[in-house]
């Protein structure tokens, strides 16, 4: 598995890492049961504050994707609920696709597309309520 | 693993003559953690190493280094057994040959890891046989890097640890730092190579004019940061947006764009409500944050 983390894109190293995992486990390029390198080893590798993997591993095991068992690694647990998870991502994905077709359709080029999803993802969902 | 920090410092204060090189620094390094020193020239970073380490007394003010008083000459030596430290000029032997000074270092400590000086010397291709006076400056950085990883230290601390070194070098540097700190060893290190610390530090202090400006976890500083370009049908008014976590506002015409330390949130909320017409929020990298702070000071 390749992981690759960005430092300058304004979001936490562990939540990038987070977000790769689930995302491998969701394409099924990590399967369920599979072994996840260590802490450390993974640290040498990107080099990364082994904190940052701990981190993510922890929240990872918190949200039932990851399995730690002591002294012998992280394995991807892919039940049930993170497979329905799975199913709603790919649904999510293909309207996704619908819609940025749509706009650009409408004659909006990929760049403001892409600025008009950053900027509505980084505003807290109170002050789009309140537009 | 307890949470005490390694290192605190209670209003730290170091004066020559007129000269104030460190005011009132509060401190506070956590342990399992690589923390960045970050500081211009002359900021005052290795005069703080120095007070921490008992090399200097400090002027007034006092702190702690794994819990022992940097101002008590016996607890400073204490604490100095478990504390590994690479000075900025990395001083060493000249006389001694490489093989020579591995040794000789390593018969001062009872945890020395033979394992990691032998995997270093490999690793960082020292030449066995070389007198210390003939190595490079790298070289050199390199073997005095070897010394410390090698002690088992409970928290290394390095002052500019990666001068002199090439883009190999700093890559094996960074990778050793990764494996000490999975080791459970706390790192405190000076730098002025911001892209490897946004790399490797899960905090960062940004020292200027011996003052303490940030404290802050990485992670942290990514999420609050924010730079927010605006566009008005009007020029905007700039106290609108003087609220906190603003640190800098430049308008030019209708347009504005705000620096924020955190709060960029209500800042976008009230250019809303002033009918703006474009917004864009953009992370501010590790090094604008350091170059917006000291400009501000």
């Amino acid at each position: 598995m390749f992981f690759k983390l960005n430092p300058t894109t304004g979001q936490p190293l562990y939540l990038q890492l987070m977000q790769q995992i689930r995302h491998a486990a969701e394409t099924g390029a990590l399967q369920d049961g599979e072994q996840l390198p260590g802490i450390r080893t993974l640290a040498e590798e990107l080099v990364v504050s082994p904190n940052t993997i701990a981190k993510a591993y922890s929240e990872l095991e918190h949200d039932g994707i990851l399995e730690l068992r002591h002294g012998s690694g992280a394995f991807l647990t892919v039940r049930r609920r993170t497979r329905s998870l799975i199913d709603h991502v790919q649904v999510a994905r293909r309207r996704l696709r619908d819609l940025i077709e749509r706009l650009r359709e409408e004659g909006l080029l990929d760049e403001e597309i892409r600025r008009a999803f950053e900027a509505e993802l980084l505003y807290p969902a109170e002050i789009v309520g309140k537009r | 693993m307890t949470n005490t920090p390694v290192i605190l410092t209670r209003d730290l204060t170091k004066s020559y003559a007129s000269l104030k090189a460190v005011q009132g620094l509060n401190l506070s390094v956590e342990p399992n953690c690589i923390t960045a020193f970050l500081g211009q020239n002359g900021a005052g970073k290795s005069t703080t190493i120095k007070m921490l380490l008992g090399m200097i007394r400090p002027s007034s003010g006092d702190g702690t280094v794994l819990g022992k008083r940097i101002t008590d000459a016996g607890e400073n030596r204490e604490m100095r057994r478990k504390v590994a430290y690479v000075a900025e000029n990395k001083p060493l032997y000249g006389y001694m040959s490489v093989e020579q000074t591995v040794r000789f270092a390593s018969s001062f400590y009872p945890d020395w890891r033979t394992d990691v000086a032998n995997r270093l010397l490999s690793q960082y291709k020292l030449p066995h046989r070389r007198k210390v006076k003939s190595l490079s400056k790298g070289m050199r950085t390199k073997l005095a890097l070897l010394l410390a990883f090698a002690r088992r230290p409970d928290l290394l601390i390095l002052d500019e640890p990666s001068e002199g070194l090439d883009p190999v070098g700093i890559e094996h540097l960074l990778q050793t730092l990764v494996a000490q700190s999975a080791e459970g060893v706390s790192i405190f290190f000076s730098s002025h190579q911001i892209a490897e610390v946004e790399r490797i530090a899960d905090h960062v202090c940004i020292l200027d004019n011996g003052r303490l400006l940030v404290n802050a976890s990485l992670d942290r500083l990514r999420q609050s940061y924010r730079r927010i370009d605006l566009v008005f049908p009007f020029p905007p008014p700039e106290r609108e947006f003087r609220i906190v976590g603003v640190e800098k506002i430049r308008i030019n015409g209708n347009e504005m764009s705000v620096f924020a330390s955190m709060n960029s949130e209500a800042v976008v909320e009230r250019a809303r409500n002033l009918k703006v017409v474009s917004v864009e929020v953009a992370p501010v990298g590790l090094r604008d944050i350091f170059l917006e702070t000291v400009k501000e000071n």
